[in-house]
Order: C-alpha cells, then structure tokens, then sequence
C-alpha cells in the first residue's frame, strides 16, 4: 500500500465500555490527534448484547454509545478526527445507523459510517461442533446448544479497509484490542504483512494504548509509594508513530496523571503471558527486548519490539449460557464481628443443605479479612467483618436461595447483623476455539446518505 | 528487617481465561538482582498455593528489570464463571507484592 503521510497520531478514548469521557473530548481539543480509538469490549460483553439483539434487533451495541458520540463527535467531525471504535458489539449495523441519528439530532446531517463485518461466526462454529475448546480441550459440541455468541478477533486489516471508504465514523464488533489502534497506522502509514519490524511497533503501541488511562497513572497509584498527580483528571494517551515504526507515546499537556518508564512498563505486562509470543491477528509480538525512554515530559519512547508472521487462524470467543450464581451479604462490627460473621457463614450454608439445594461450587467469604486473597485463618480480625456467601448452579431457585438465606439472618441469625445485599445473576461463560482464516470473511458496508 | 517484594518491586495483575498473570518491576538495580535471584516461581507459587493450582511460569525481562509471572488455573473458572468478588484476579498482585523474602538471601545478596 501507498503511504498517505510519514506520521500519524492515534488517541485512546476509552479503556472500557463505562470510561470516563471527559479525557477523549480532552485528546480532541488539546492533543492534536488524528484518529480517536474507543476500545469498549470485555471478554462477555459481545454474547450479554447478543441476548439483548434478540429481544430489540436494533440495539445489541454498546449502552453507552449514544453518550459517548454525543459528547465527542461535533468536535470529531470538525477537527478532522476519525473515530474507530468497537462499540458495534453484536450489532454494529445498528449501531452505525444509531449513530448516524444522533448526528442528526445535533443538526449534523449526513455522517457516513463505515461497518466492519464478519467477526461474527456462529453459523460458521454451528456448522464444526469438532473444533476443539482451547480452555477445557472438550469439543466444541459439549457448549453449542447453549451458545449465544461466537465471535472471531479481527485484525488491523478490516479496520483499515473500512478506513479506506473514507468515512469519519468506523464501527466494528470484535476486533483485537490492539488491532483497533493498529488499523488507523496500517491505512495512514502504507505498512504491509510482511513488514513484521513496523507491524511490532504498531501493536505494541496498541496494546499500551488499549487499556487507555492505564498507561498514563490509572491503575498505578500507591500513596506515599507511587505518587500520580491530579488523578481526578487523568489524561488519555496517544501515540505517535512514522511510516518507518519509531512509536512515541504521551499525553495531551497539561492534563492530569503520568507517563513514563514506571507505568509504561506495568502496562506493557498487563495481560502478556509469554512476552516473547504475545500472539494478535496482525504478528506474533516479541517484547522481551522493549525498552522504554523518555523523550520529554510525558514523553515516551517505545523501542526494541520485534515480530513475527501472524498465525494462520483467528481466535473466536464463544459465549454461552452456563447457569447462575446467587449471592447475598451482611455486615457484622464491634466485638466479636469475625465469630459472629463466621456463625452467619455456618448457618446459611446448614440451611441451604437443609433445603435440599445443591451447588457445584459454593464460596463464604469475609470481606475485610479473605474476599480477595483467602486464608481467613491467616488474617487478622477487623474491627468490621461483612459475610459474603455465592454459590453457582443450573438451579435458578437454588442461586435465589442463596441470597434469600443471608438476609433471613436478619432475624434469625447471629446478633447484630446489618446492610442485607443479594443478587443472583445469569453466568454467560466464556470459551475459545482457533478458526482458520479461510473460514472467516470479513467486508465492509457504508451507511450513508444514498 | 524482613524485605517484602513490595519494598523492591512494583507490578500488576492482569487475566486471560482462568490464568493469572503478575508482573513485579524493581526500582533499581539492586533491587532487580535480589528480584532475580530470589523471586522464583517456586516461591510464588507457594504464596498462591491456596488459591491456583498452577503451575507458575516465570519470564525475564532484563532491559526493563522486570518479572513476568504467569499463573495457571489461578481464577476459579475465569472471569465469567468465578465465586470470587475479585473476578480478573486484579487484586493478586499485591499478593505477589506481599511475599517476603528470606532475610540471610537478600544479606549475602547486598553484601
């Protein structure tokens, strides 16, 4: 491909689907960016919007996309900012004409969006119950009854092709986290396939960037340890990055938070197993050599990446329904909170038993002392102690009761128990299968004006 | 004084499927070479033991003084199954950062 400029400057709009927004209207403003990335899909989100698609066929994008292009895009459009995002979750079409109204009601007529498509391949797994389950090792038959969504990682390709239509506004559903920010380089800055040294520096950039403020102090701050300022106003980072993949990262100046080696690097092995086989769409990253240097203030550069050719499969996500957990809470404080917490814990779980309910797997924990690490033997007694009793099964009545139980302590239960919680929701697990490329067909539709 | 990791080190929790990974980056130079003598993936997996199976595999990455640990079958299930209110596993690595190193190891390392 032909370059169309020697750099481009790509900007991380969101780490999540309920970011904060103020920081990406704040990279549009202030930080001279060309392309804004919103990166808004958790590992479950694409199969809990798919059930949603099923009741409303219009919907099954993200919740907080209206909000979000609300807020950014006037200043988008007339800055010359393209938006690349994957709140198209399990239905970018629909989203893309949401959108497109949205506009319209802020008296913007005519924004065309451009559709990434493909990543969905349930008919496709519903057609192979051989492909082998990457978690368990069991086939993929064993889960496909209960699938609600299959989704493949798409990579920077499909994001520059729909690039290529010229549109302001690109929505996709599943696409590699990294893959987003790599497809606004591989467009602007001409890099092909088999050019593995600037496909490295692309998604390495990527994958600092994807998780938005935690490279710039989110996510880092320990007092009087790790000091980050102004927290409250934390900036979103870009990264600028030549044709030739020297990759500069920063923050819009003047705006809160920090980035330098220290976070830089927390970040580069946040979700990295083996750094020299960080496998996405686009290459096999090798980071074992990455250094970090700064250039300035809240200016970073990324050296020393490496990669290799992409793997000839993608991954795909395979959500399913996996029956429920319940859950319920109380609080126990003052002397003998611990025992009395503990006591709670005994009951519910006799009374459950008693009941005659069954669970494949059921938890008590004292928040204060084990919810996050365990070993409540090992911790000392707080001055309040809150029980929090979850358990899972296929049973819905069973997960009800498990909250149910927990706030009959109330009256029935140790003394002084306080501030009941129960909830039961429906697990929608998640698995993977590796999909030849072959197999999965990614194109492009336009929503424009006619 | 007994050393923590967390007086030498830094780091960060992240998940994928039901494996935990925990990076733990030195401050400086000495702290890196008593981080990579002394921070094996055995004595990790010892301060995990009641909560991951494993195993724990351990990455260097010398140019940025940091260690990579990845932790198997350490999330219940993974985030979309698990009983834990921790479902990414995000709070492990101040478990990590909590591990105590052996006093007379760290003495003939500094000597």
């Amino acid at each position: 491909m032909s370059p169309r400029r020697e750099t481009v400057r790509v900007g991380a709009g969101a780490g999540y689907a309920g970011d904060r927004w103020e920081p990406a209207l704040e990279l549009v403003e202030k930080g001279n960016i060309d392309y804004l990335v919103f990166e808004c899909l958790a590992e479950r989100t694409i199969a809990r919007e798919a059930l949603t698609r099923l009741h409303n066929p219009e919907l099954g994008y993200n919740p907080g996309l209206v909000e979000r292009m609300r807020a950014v895009l006037p200043e988008c459009l007339r800055r010359g900012v393209r938006i690349v995002t994957n709140m198209g979750a399990a239905n970018p079409l629909a989203a893309a004409r949401r959108i497109r109204q949205e506009a319209a009601d802020l008296g913007i007529n005519d924004v065309p969006c451009a559709v990434v498509l493909g990543d969905d391949v349930a008919d496709t797994l519903r057609r192979h119950p051989e492909l082998t389950l990457l978690e368990t090792g069991d086939p993929l038959e064993t889960i496909l009854g209960r699938m609600e969504a299959a989704n493949a990682y798409l990579g920077a390709d499909a994001v520059a092709a729909a690039l290529a239509s010229g549109a302001p506004v690109v929505v996709t559903g599943r696409v590699a986290d990294p893959s987003l920010f790599v497809g606004p380089m591989l467009y602007e800055l001409g890099w092909d396939y088999d050019d593995y040294a600037v496909l490295a520096s692309g998604t390495v950039a990527g994958h600092l960037l994807e998780c938005a403020g935690q490279v710039t102090g989110g996510y880092f701050a320990d007092p009087g340890k790790k000091n980050v300022p102004d927290p409250h106003r934390l900036g979103f980072p870009f990264a600028d990055v030549t044709r030739g993949g020297a990759v500069v990262l920063g923050k819009p100046d003047g705006s809160g938070g920090r980035i330098d080696r220290m976070t830089c690097t927390e970040q580069l092995l946040y979700e990295m197993h083996d750094p020299t086989a960080y496998i996405t769409p686009d290459c096999v990253l090798d980071v074992s050599d990455v250094d970090f240097v700064a250039e300035g203030p809240d200016r970073i550069r990324v050296e020393g990446a490496r990669a290799r050719k992409r793997t000839p499969s993608y991954k795909v996500s395979v959500g399913y329904r996996d029956g429920y957990i319940g859950e319920g809470q109380m609080s126990y404080g003052g002397p003998n909170a611990a025992a009395r917490a503990r006591l709670a814990g005994e009951i519910v779980r006799e009374r459950l038993k008693l009941r005659g309910f069954a669970y494949a797997e059921m938890r008590i924990d004292y928040i204060g002392m084990s919810s996050l690490h365990g070993a409540a033997e090992l911790r000392h007694e707080p001055y309040e102690v809150r029980l929090r009793v979850a358990a899972r099964t296929q049973d819905r009545k069973a997960a009800e009761a498990v909250g149910g139980e927990v706030e009959t302590l109330y009256t029935n239960g140790p003394a002084g128990g306080a501030g009941d919680f129960k909830a039961v929701r429906e697990i929608l697990a998640v698995q993977s299968v590796l999909l030849p490329r072959e197999r999965v067909i990614t194109s492009v539709a336009l929503e424009a004006a006619p | 004084m007994t050393l923590r990791v967390y007086d030498i080190a830094h780091g960060r929790a992240g998940d994928k499927g039901n494996t935990a990974n925990v990076s733990a980056i030195a401050y400086d130079e000495k702290g890196w070479e008593i981080l990579r003598r002394l921070l094996t993936p055995e004595r990790v997996m010892e301060a995990f033991a009641h909560l991951a199976r494993g195993p724990v595999r351990r990455y260097e990455l010398p140019r940025l003084h940091a260690l990579n640990f990845v932790v198997e079958n350490a999330l219940g299930g993974g985030v979309t199954t698990t009983l834990s209110q921790d479902f990414h596993g995000k709070s492990l690595s101040s478990l990590l950062l909590a591990i105590e190193l052996p006093e007379d190891e760290v003495a003939s390392i500094q000597r």
